[in-house]
């Protein structure tokens, strides 16, 4: 069978042979060239203006991330590296410690260090699942720009009140 | 004498001006229109409504690295951009871009002979074969992209530049034989006679403008600029998908931006070009009766006449980017196609057409 010349039953069905005014192009043309101008004239913009308007994150969002306090103001964590183990990107360091006298005797260990160098990261959130105190959670809001590498490793105190 | 001179000299630089500073104008109309036909914003963030949006873009350009292939050409490829920018301003010096008198016959003095022809036209150069310059000018446009492209040693940047020599050629033919029916129609080559020819009005209202007279030749003229200009539908000689960028892929910095200058010039130039072959040029039906000739200060009419050239040109530059935003680009041999085997043959009966309804 010829294909070049002789299209398939089912080819002529789906698409009929253009008639002439079809084949001239020019209403397409022209209807096409009414659509855009529709849409130029049109007022409103997709457009989201970053910098003065944000977009409303989703409530799962992995923004960056916090550490939390308990009610009686210490830091959840007890640095049980569970999250820097957990972590893909190796970008959580912990250095344990003896909890300080003011913790009271319910606790024996919190990290002295928790930095968090957010250039590595990826934001997968095994951290957050990982954690068996609940004491680290991801905002909402996504990485800062800063002008050095160093600015990027955020350190206990920045993540506490992050 | 002198003061012709003079006169010559400021009308030179009004004309310059006015040309290189339609380039930022339209590049910024572009950007912009775009974004709203895309329901973007686009640039709005220097100056109030990214007005100052070009002047960043050429800062950009200056402080880019220059930068010329190991192996190119060296002379032809830094004399390429300029080849390709100035064949678009040298087109503008024929173009009668007002008028002081409305077309009425002018006394023309022996110091204002160089200001203003018989009629009144202010063209830079009012010579009397305007349309056969701008056709033998305006294609030399060609030889910027062809030695842009064959200069630089990039199999991308020579297939670029022997498509744009390609297709300027072909549609250059269809587009001289679209002229000749404007010729037949208006009994001149001059430009200016043309527009005084496509004064008044017939059946009443419709404007005697030879977009009107001559359907189809306006037509093929408006789609012969598309491929000449190398504006979108037509835009082979750089088309990114499949050349990366055509004939300027090896091109940087300020050498860029004048092929960039050239493409824009060549539209704003094209555009001039439609608007006084068949819109009627410097003229509108009811201004002559409103400013009459006879009791209006001939600059009044000058500053009237260039206005409502601009404001026809703007549009037909508007419309460029808006056709640009429409459609798709078509495949080499669809180009082709379309201009040896439709526009051609399509061109030569209305010259038939043209010639009978003369006679008649």
């Amino acid at each position: 069978m010829n294909l070049m010349n002789e299209p398939s039953t089912q080819y002529n069905k789906r698409y009929r042979k253009m008639n002439f005014i079809e084949m001239l192009y020019l209403p397409a043309i022209a209807k096409g060239l009414v659509n855009t101008l529709r849409h130029l004239l049109r007022i409103k913009k997709f457009t989201v203006e970053y910098p003065e308007k944000k977009l409303v994150y989703a409530d799962r969002f992995r923004g960056e991330h916090r550490l939390k306090k308990d009610e009686k103001g210490r830091i959840k964590c007890v640095a049980c590296y569970m999250c820097a183990t957990a972590c893909p990107a190796k970008c959580i360091t912990i250095v344990a410690s003896k909890t300080p006298t003011e913790y009271g005797e319910d606790r024996d260990k919190y990290p002295k260090e928790f930095t968090i160098n957010e250039l590595r990261c990826i934001f997968c959130g095994y951290c957050v699942e990982a954690c068996p105190c609940d004491a680290i959670e991801m905002t909402q809001r996504h990485p800062q720009v800063y002008g050095t590498r160093e600015e990027f490793i955020y350190n206990r105190e920045k993540l506490l009140n992050n | 004498m002198l003061l012709g001179i003079i006169i010559l000299i400021v009308k030179c630089m009004v004309v310059a001006v006015a040309m290189v500073s339609t380039v930022p104008m339209s590049l910024l109309a572009e950007r912009r229109l775009s974004a709203f036909i895309q329901d973007r914003l686009g640039p709005n963030r220097v100056g109030p409504f990214g007005l100052l949006q070009p002047v960043a873009d050429v800062i950009k350009f200056f402080f880019k690295e220059e930068f010329v292939p190991d192996k190119a050409n060296k002379i032809i490829y830094i004399i390429a951009p300029l080849i390709a920018f100035v064949p678009g301003v040298i087109t503008f010096a024929v173009i009668p871009w007002g008028n002081v008198s409305w077309g009425n016959s002018f006394a023309t003095g022996e110091t204002t002979g160089f200001l203003i022809g018989s009629t009144g036209s202010l063209a830079v150069a009012d010579v009397g074969i305007g349309i056969l310059f701008v056709i033998a000018i305006s294609s030399l446009n060609a030889y910027g992209l062809a030695y842009g492209g064959w200069s630089s040693n990039n199999k991308y940047s020579l297939l670029g530049g022997l498509r744009s020599s390609a297709q300027i050629i072909s549609f250059e033919i269809a587009m001289g034989l679209v002229l000749i029916s404007i010729l037949m129609s208006t009994g001149s080559v001059d430009l200016n006679k043309i527009v005084i020819d496509q004064k008044d009005v017939f059946w009443g209202f419709i404007p005697n403008w030879l977009c009107f007279r001559q359907p189809l030749a306006f037509l093929l003229f408006i789609i012969t600029a598309f491929a000449e200009t190398n504006r979108l539908p037509f835009d082979m000689p750089e088309a990114e998908p499949e050349l990366v960028g055509g004939y300027h892929t090896e091109y940087s910095s300020m050498k860029f931006a004048m092929f960039f200058m050239g493409e824009y010039i060549a539209m704003a130039t094209m555009s001039a070009v439609i608007t006084t072959l068949f819109l009627g040029g410097w003229y509108f039906p009811g201004m002559e009766a409103l400013f009459p000739a006879e009791t209006t200060s001939p600059i009044v009419i000058g500053i009237i006449s260039s206005f409502i050239f601009s404001a026809k040109t703007a549009f037909i530059l508007f419309f460029f980017i808006w056709v640009r935003w429409t459609l798709p680009r078509v495949r080499w041999d669809q180009l082709m196609k379309t201009g040896w085997s439709i526009l051609i043959p399509l061109a030569l009966l209305n010259i038939v057409l043209t010639a009978i309804i003369k006679s008649i």
